[in-house]
């Protein structure tokens, strides 16, 4: 066995007081594995040693709320005993070295989470975010990232409802890939990690484990090189077949009454899985490596713990249950050991070949796992832009238009989700490419959306204001669908923490999400934090995305986003002032990078969605969607080529520039579509509710017109809009 | 009327297909792929998924599995035996439908919806349709049909076409061929007409708030039928 000493420890990514720490608790040193154990729950990854201290402000409770942050996944109650279990996790570095397999896994991984608590999965969504679009690797990652979400998520059987693209370049050497799922529960029979009692077994099924993906979590808490590629055998291999079966084989388990506590062997394989659901239950936990079914030969206990094998899970069974448990897992072709037993040394003891192999106390692994108050910076917001009027002269609306919808952060997405099955199970009522998705809750009046924001540009020029606004977007989403915004759960993709100024976006945009979270009754139910995205020196734009879910409690009553019938008017709620700093026109047209982004107002924003769900309710809107990118024109342009329908819009009254008006980004705003019939009744509801609005267009024939200034008929956008991706994915 | 639908393990529309043809009016038994026999059935499915991960070919495992046997036997007296998207792959494994499904001409997984122009109405399947051109949805990967020179002037000559990738008008043509498919051949029947493989769901079209409705034709005039 090799002999440990201080480089073998900082090889294994610990830091030399971190080293000196491990040999101080077991005053002695660690053997290698024990070694492995320690550096594989210490890192960033599995012991959020930077984050812990801010997470906890995140605002977490509601009377929604079932289980928030802590467990596999967050749990929150959708009425009659249904509940929705939902997360986001990142899969960013793996994804940057092996884009198929690195996103394949990652979907195969937050499924687990879900799963493992005893819900069937019944929803995919990511994020993605890829580097400039002139960057040489961008679109083999997409293409391999695309791949893989659909390969995995198809073949499972569940559909992916919506998601996120984005382009920069200071993904260029980090990619991000954030995956969640929804699954749905009976709210009385969930799962969880927390193991209970002396003596029950441990079981450990499905895959065999093999040699793939060993310091997995270890490579996600390192910062990138030249020598990236030499760490593709850290990429973890998916089995989507084994893992339907596993999911299947789980739910047959759970239905009868055996499972004490169930665990996904994912980052950090059985390592981390024991270790929790041992300390949870303040327990110790026995395991005989010897039995865990090995793919390979030879493997040494140091491999078989730090292997990242997927489609694995571990459960602590009731004592007795086992033939019975077995028999499941027999007919549907899994593996099913009896690893060890709990104890209540409050320690982890591994034995191999007879021999105990390692033995380190529980708590030295969770609760003495460091923790760090890492040094950061306040962002100043940044002085605000002073656009001349020499700077819009030579331009031209249509023009911008055009820029606009092609721009790779607004064009449409749907060469993306076309291979994505988004109609497996039968009960997708709104497909991708709408402002949410939207799943009915099977056999039920009742549904459930979902949609992935992320705003770097804002965070990056704010973290404060942008952590807000991602919550705003998200729920705007959901208010824009028809259905009530319940819960979030959010990716925190940064920089390195160990830099003053990644700590400070970090902590700001933690501060964000928390202050609009709070405001707007959507706590943060779980989550991840994904800290080194950071390639030479190059890290990252501050990106948290936000996955949000909503319930509408009559599905018939949902809300799309096209444009319905000639003669319906617009109106856009909310205040539109022309922010252009930080918005894409003032990027695309302008070439302009400076400036805060636009400002949040929590209390309009709160209110102006309450008033649209109000307006809904008493089924005034025929049509909603949320002004974000790319402001006004851009939102009608989408909402026109959407429903194949043209707009009239109305000249704007005490408009300065109409460049701003049209195009900046302005928080808090919707535009509704609304029966002339209902017109009257619409603006004494929303003046009586004291909500800002301008009466904007009348939907009419296949052109968007603007007085004399514009006329664009809708072939003339649409084609280029629709095309761009596809096209580019071929030049 | 009474119907089977067999799960293999991968299987994912299996669950689809239930709700839709218990919607539709028939009493449906699900069937595990390592069972011997089949229940009485007036209409065996096998529906859409990646039955045994895919692995070898599309459908080739499951070709091979346990229930196979009685599904060929029903089939081979007479029994309505429907395969969907999988369900149809695992058909041409068994050599109940000629002709082999490949990977979609532009390698990529579709997931959209398409028009199908219906070809031959003189059978259980399609009988009292009183539609030329369906709207249905397709989802997969390996769906680009193809056969022999020989076996596709039998397939003709035997009016064994079922439906075929069109456009809304029914010009089932190059332009309107999402997958390479040969001829634009979206299903097929064998010679007896008893016996229907096709790519597109009918299960996710049954509902409007779903992706559309003509999926209910479909099951309305084969329940009729059986």
């Amino acid at each position: 066995m090799n002999e440990v000493n201080e480089q073998i420890a900082i090889d294994h990514g610990l830091k030399k007081d971190e080293y000196k720490k491990i040999c101080d608790l077991l005053k002695r040193t660690p053997n290698i594995t024990e070694l492995g154990v320690f550096s594989a729950m210490w890192n960033e990854h599995c012991s959020y040693k930077s984050s812990r201290r801010h997470l906890k402000k995140l605002h977490t409770k509601g009377d929604q709320v079932i289980q928030g942050p802590g467990e596999n996944a967050g749990v929150v109650d959708i009425e009659d005993d249904d509940a929705i279990v939902f997360k986001i996790e990142s899969h960013n570095h793996p994804s940057f070295i092996e884009p198929y397999q690195g996103a394949a896994t990652g979907v195969g991984g937050i499924m687990r989470d879900v799963f493992t608590m005893g819900a069937r999965p019944i929803a995919n969504l990511n994020s993605i975010h890829f580097g400039s679009i002139d960057h040489e690797k961008t679109r083999n990652l997409l293409r391999g990232v695309v791949k893989g979400i659909g390969g995995y998520g198809n073949c499972i059987g569940v559909p992916t409802i919506a998601g996120q693209t984005c382009f920069d370049e200071s993904y260029n050497g980090n990619i991000l890939v954030n995956a969640m799922t929804l699954g749905l529960v009976n709210k009385n029979k969930i799962f969880y990690s927390k193991a209970a009692g002396v003596d029950k077994p441990v079981i450990y099924v499905g895959s065999k484990t093999g040699r793939d993906g060993i310091h997995g979590a270890s490579m996600a808490s390192a910062i990138f090189d030249d020598k990236i590629e030499e760490k593709k055998p850290t990429v973890q291999v998916g089995d989507p077949f084994t893992e339907k079966l596993l999911l299947e084989a789980c739910l047959e388990l759970m239905a009868g009454k055996s499972i004490i506590s169930i665990q996904d062997m994912g980052a950090a394989g059985l390592t981390s899985s024991s270790i929790e659901m041992a300390s949870k239950g303040d327990l110790g936990i026995e395991i005989d490596l010897t039995k865990v079914p090995c793919r390979e030969e030879n493997m040494t206990p140091y491999e078989i713990m730090l292997s990242e094998s997927q489609e694995r899970m571990l459960i602590v069974l009731e004592s007795g249950k086992e033939d019975a448990a077995k028999k499941i897992f027999d007919k549907w072709n899994l593996d099913f050991a009896v690893i060890g037993k709990t104890t209540n040394s409050k320690n982890i003891e591994l034995f191999f070949e007879n021999k105990k192999v390692a033995e380190i106390p529980i708590d030295f692994l969770a609760e003495n796992a460091p923790m760090y108050d890492r040094k950061w910076i306040k962002a100043k917001l940044p002085k605000e832009n002073n656009f001349s009027k020499d700077d819009f002269k030579s331009l031209k609306l249509s023009v911008c238009l055009n820029k606009i919808l092609t721009d790779p952060n607004i064009a449409d997405k749907e060469w993306i989700w076309n291979q994505y099955d988004h109609t497996v199970m039968g009960d997708t009522i709104q497909k991708p490419g709408g402002n949410a998705g939207v799943v009915r809750v099977h056999g039920t009046n009742k549904a459930v959306a979902a949609a992935v924001d992320s705003s770097a540009t804002y965070c990056h020029a704010h973290p404060l204001t942008g952590g807000k606004q991602v919550v705003c977007e998200s729920w705007r989403n959901m208010i824009s669908v028809g259905a009530k915004p319940i819960a979030i759960t959010n990716c925190l993709n940064f920089g390195n923490p160990e830099k003053e100024k990644n700590m400070g976006e970090f902590v700001e945009c933690v501060e964000g999400i928390t202050e609009a979270s709070k405001y707007l009754n959507y706590p943060v139910v779980s989550g991840n934090v994904s800290f080194y995205n950071e390639t030479k020196d190059k890290g990252i734009k501050p990106t948290p995305s936000i996955g949000g879910i909503g319930l509408l409690s009559d599905y018939k009553q949902m809300v799309t986003m096209e444009l319905k019938n000639d003669g319906n008017y617009l109106l856009i709620i909310g205040k539109t002032e022309g922010h252009l700093d930080q918005s894409i026109f003032a990027k695309n047209i302008l070439s302009n990078h400076n400036g805060p982004p636009p400002e949040i107002n929590l209390f309009n924003e709160k209110q102006n969605g309450m008033s649209i769900l109000n307006l809904k309710n008493k089924n005034l809107i025929e049509t909603c969607h949320d002004v974000s990118l790319g402001g006004i024109l851009t939102a009608i342009s989408k909402m026109s080529i959407k429903g194949n329908k043209g707009v009239k819009i109305f000249p704007i009254e005490g408009l300065v520039n109409k460049f701003e008006y049209f195009f900046g980004e302005d928080q808090g705003r919707y535009i509704i579509e609304i029966k002339p019939e209902n017109l009257e009744n619409v603006e004494k509801i929303l003046k009586k509710d004291s909500i800002h609005f301008d009466k904007l267009g009348i939907v009419e024939s296949d052109k968007i017109t603007y007085g004399s200034d514009l006329k664009i008929s809708l072939d003339d956008i649409k084609e280029d809009y629709k095309k761009w991706l596809q096209e580019y994915m071929v030049s | 009327m009474k119907s089977s639908v067999i799960i293999f393990p991968g299987s994912n529309c299996d669950r689809d297909m239930d709700v839709a043809l218990k919607k539709f009016g028939f009493e449906n038994q699900m069937v595990w792929h390592n069972d011997a026999n089949i229940p009485k059935s007036d209409l065996i499915v096998l529906p859409g998924g990646f039955s045994y991960g895919d692995y070898l070919r599309c459908g080739s495992i499951a070709g091979k599995s346990r229930i196979i046997k009685s599904v060929v036997n029903f089939a081979n007296s007479g029994g309505l035996v429907l395969g969907i998207c999988n369900g149809f792959q695992i058909l041409t494994e068994t050599g109940l439908l000629p002709g082999i499904l490949q990977q979609n001409k532009y390698l990529n997984f579709i997931c959209k919806n398409v028009f199908v122009k219906i070809k031959n109405k003189e059978n259980k399947y399609f009988k009292n349709i009183n539609k030329e051109v369906l709207e249905l949805h397709i989802a997969h990967n390996e769906g680009n049909y193809f056969c022999s020179k020989e076996e596709l002037k039998s397939i003709e000559d035997n009016g064994q076409i079922a439906v075929t990738y069109c456009d809304d008008k029914g010009n089932d043509d190059e332009y309107n061929n999402p997958n390479g498919a040969i001829k634009n051949i979206a299903g097929i029947f064998n010679k007896e007409k008893n016996i229907l493989g096709m790519m597109p769901h009918p299960e996710r079209m049954i509902d409007p708030f779903l992706s559309g409705e003509d999926g209910s034709l479909f099951f309305e005039n084969l329940i009729g039928n059986v």
